[in-house]
């Protein structure tokens, strides 16, 4: 409002040798405020484009790699073509389909392009790798009809209508397979969904294991949080800024140098098993095991987001004034009954902004269980991290990171909901 | 907060039980901070006290993982100690090149972040900016995507743009992670700021950078500190862009530290740490001091 109207005087003290009517004001004014917005714009437009190059967009083009595959489709190019027309119920498919199959062979070997395609059929397909390596190698001896046969003969795998359906399938450059991979279904020959096999089920198993360890790492924040930050908004200021530093002071501590403290802590060798050999409390051939497990996930991590919780709750419940709890016990209210019935509902904004917030920062984690996590303590972003460095399965990297990205997001518009990113406070 | 004089017996126990729950709390968020300090001087090589430390036994103390810090990599760690011996440490060992490069990237991006941040913020606190929530919403997601996501992306974009392996890629991506903390403190410190200052400056005839400069700056001045402080650490302590966008050129200390946790833990990597934990002590006072002066300067009461 303050500035409408600043513009407005500006433009009364250039009128004001001539009258302007009504509407030649409303059109100056308008034009005064665009020129506001227009320079507002402008002083964002460089972050914005830094943000968008550099981040954004690199993200968005990641992700497309999760519908995307072109690779395989380009190396079988004449295949796909012949393959249009057969339909998966009729049996394997016929002789035309082969003659173009081998000349696909012959050609991907010669461009060593037959490894890359292989790899990527063996992703929807385990165990069809070697097939096609080996046929690629062996198909320059096939020198003319019946094609069918001689490919037959290679390998007898080439007669499944499984493999040919999986063919089909990813010949197209764009799929969903990787998302029903990532929510552990697969194809069948017939090209239906059907739930993967007991034993290579692992990827819902960890979208559970991830909610639960940041479900947890919340809750424990939340029940240590909030004690400190309601000791810290009551104390008197001196006190309370000395005890502050005990929380920012993790808070900028390297992330690593945190996890590495908790390692020299709790491994078997560590300072709590040497106190509690030392005591007699457990015997030394009997330490215990706290790390490189999910229980070393979960202590590393909840130390590492606890100032996360604290401060959000700390700067409520600064705002909430004493005398509210002293009114309800003077009319007759029991302490408890004045914090369950006064005090507590004032602090759910900031419960719900740590929590929210923590969560956030739980569900993506990736250095601490990398570290500390074990086989059992390791999270979805660890995953993600395997498939990129290890087994290159970008698609599968892709797929999985979407979903977590579109969690992550949700939360985020919730947050932004909630609390407003504005709001968000350091320190 | 003392036990009010009308409290029970009950609530007096609550008291002290209460104040004794959250100091075991506190404790429990620093002591893992200051428990390697004492362990990086042990002179055995391992995670743990001996028992020479409890009974404060000098030998057991030693500065060796220190000196392994400037010696590890050298070419002539034996050497007399002089001019070529710092030489060979500065140009030689492992952990002073990930500590310079860690600076240079941590500064370089810090100054792309804030100088682009503030101004980003001194757009949107302006109160007639359209979509602010969108904007707002883009310019602080690089802090709330999964560090392993960006990371992924990034790590496809820059080699295809030929910046995987180099200083400019690190440098571009810490300085997009470092943003949104700019852009929040910033936008927080301008929340605070009244327009009538500026306009005061017109009104007696400053022309719009002087404004700028004289007006503006002095008393935004403590938030770009801070937000610039947190980018840098953003920057210093980040791992996950590293580990998918550095060669072994531009490793940083938290890529040795993580190269040394998973391959071959040593001491050494407490000794580092304590180093660490040391300049993040020097950051929080800093930041401290900006804080008082932030509020003397806009007139607040030291509260």
């Amino acid at each position: 409002m303050a500035d409408v109207t600043e513009s407005q005087s500006q433009f009364s003290a250039q009128s004001g040798k001539a009258e302007l009517s009504g509407s030649e004001l409303k059109e100056q004014l308008a034009r005064a405020l665009r020129r506001q917005k227009g320079r507002a714009l402008l002083l964002v437009a460089p972050l914005l484009l830094f943000i968008l190059v550099t981040f954004a967009w690199p993200i968005a083009v990641m992700l497309y790699n999760s519908v995307s595959s072109p690779g395989f489709g380009q190396t079988f190019q004449r295949t796909a073509i012949a393959l249009r027309d057969w339909d998966s119920s009729k049996g394997i498919p016929d002789e035309k389909v082969f003659a173009a199959l081998v000349a696909d062979l012959k050609q991907a070997r010669k461009e060593r392009s037959i490894g890359r395609a292989a790899t990527r059929i063996n992703y929807d397909l385990p165990g069809t790798r070697s097939v096609f390596t080996s046929s690629a190698r062996k198909a320059r001896k096939i020198k003319g009809p019946p094609y069918k046969e001689a490919v037959l003969k290679l390998s007898e795998d080439w007669g499944t209508r499984e493999l040919w359906s999986t063919f089909k399938r990813i010949a197209k450059p764009r799929t969903l397979g990787f998302y029903v991979a990532a929510l552990d279904r697969r194809y069948n020959a017939d090209g239906e969904i059907v739930p993967q096999s007991e034993d290579r089920q692992i990827y819902i198993q960890m979208y559970g294991r991830t909610l639960w360890i940041s479900t947890l790492v919340t809750v424990l924040c939340l029940l240590l949080g909030y004690p400190v930050a309601y000791l810290l908004s009551v104390l008197p200021l001196r006190t309370s800024n000395l005890l502050m530093i005990m929380v920012l002071l993790p808070f900028w501590t390297s992330l690593l140098v945190r996890t590495t403290s908790w390692i020299a802590i709790l491994q078997r060798q560590g300072v709590l098993n040497d106190i509690a050999v030392g005591v007699g409390l457990i015997s030394d051939d009997n330490r215990l095991q706290m790390i490189y497990n999910q229980m070393g996930t979960v202590i590393a991590m909840t130390h590492i987001l606890l100032p996360f919780m604290i401060l959000p709750l700390y700067s409520v419940m600064k705002t909430i004034p004493p005398s509210f709890m002293r009114a309800a016990r003077s009319l007759g209210a029991t302490q408890f009954t004045a914090y369950r019935r006064v005090y507590m509902p004032q602090t759910l904004p900031g419960v719900g902004a740590g929590s929210i917030l923590v969560f956030i920062l739980a569900i993506g984690y990736y250095i601490t269980p990398a570290l500390v996590g074990g086989r059992t303590g390791t999270m979805i972003s660890n995953f993600i991290a395997f498939h990129m460095q290890k087994s290159l399965n970008w698609g599968m990297a892709a797929a999985l990171g979407s979903m977590l990205l579109v969690g992550v997001l949700i939360l985020y518009w919730l947050y932004n909901k909630i609390v407003g990113v504005d709001n968000m406070k350091f320190g | 907060m003392a036990v009010p004089s009308y409290a029970g017996p009950f609530e007096r126990i609550w008291y002290y039980t209460f104040r004794f729950i959250c100091g075991v709390i506190l404790l429990f968020l620093i002591l893992p901070v200051l428990i390697i300090i004492p362990l990086s001087f042990n002179v055995e090589p391992y995670f743990s006290f001996t028992s020479g430390m409890l009974h404060l036994d000098p030998h057991a103390y030693s500065l060796r993982w220190y000196a392994d810090i400037v010696q590890n990599g050298m070419v002539e760690p034996e050497a007399p100690f002089g001019w070529d011996y710092l030489k060979d440490s500065w140009n030689n060992a492992q952990w002073l090149h990930s500590m310079r490069n860690s600076f240079f990237i941590g500064i370089c991006a810090t100054l792309i972040a804030t100088t682009l941040g503030t101004l980003a913020a001194l757009g949107l606190s302006q109160s007639n900016i359209p979509y602010r929530g969108v904007l707002m919403g883009l310019l602080i997601s690089p802090m709330i995507v999964p560090l392993i996501i960006t990371a992924a992306g990034m790590y496809f974009f820059y080699s295809g743009v030929g910046l995987a392996q180099t200083y400019t890629g690190i440098i571009l991506a810490h300085a997009a992670l470092g943003v949104p903390f700019v852009v929040i403190t910033v936008t927080a410190t301008l929340v605070g700021f009244d327009q009538s200052l500026a306009r005061a400056g017109s009104s007696l005839g400053a022309p719009p950078q002087t404004v700028f400069f004289k007006v503006i700056m002095p008393l935004i001045t403590p938030g770009m500190i801070s937000g610039a402080l947190f980018a840098f650490i953003t920057s210093f302590d980040e791992v996950v862009a590293v580990l998918f966008l550095s060669g072994f050129e531009q490793r940083t200390i938290p890529r040795q530290m993580w190269a040394g946790i998973r391959e071959q833990i040593s001491p050494t990597i407490l000794a580092v740490a304590t180093i660490l934990v040391m300049i993040s002590i020097a950051l929080l006072t800093v930041l401290e001091l900006l804080r008082r002066r932030s509020e003397r300067i806009r007139g607040l009461s030291p509260a």
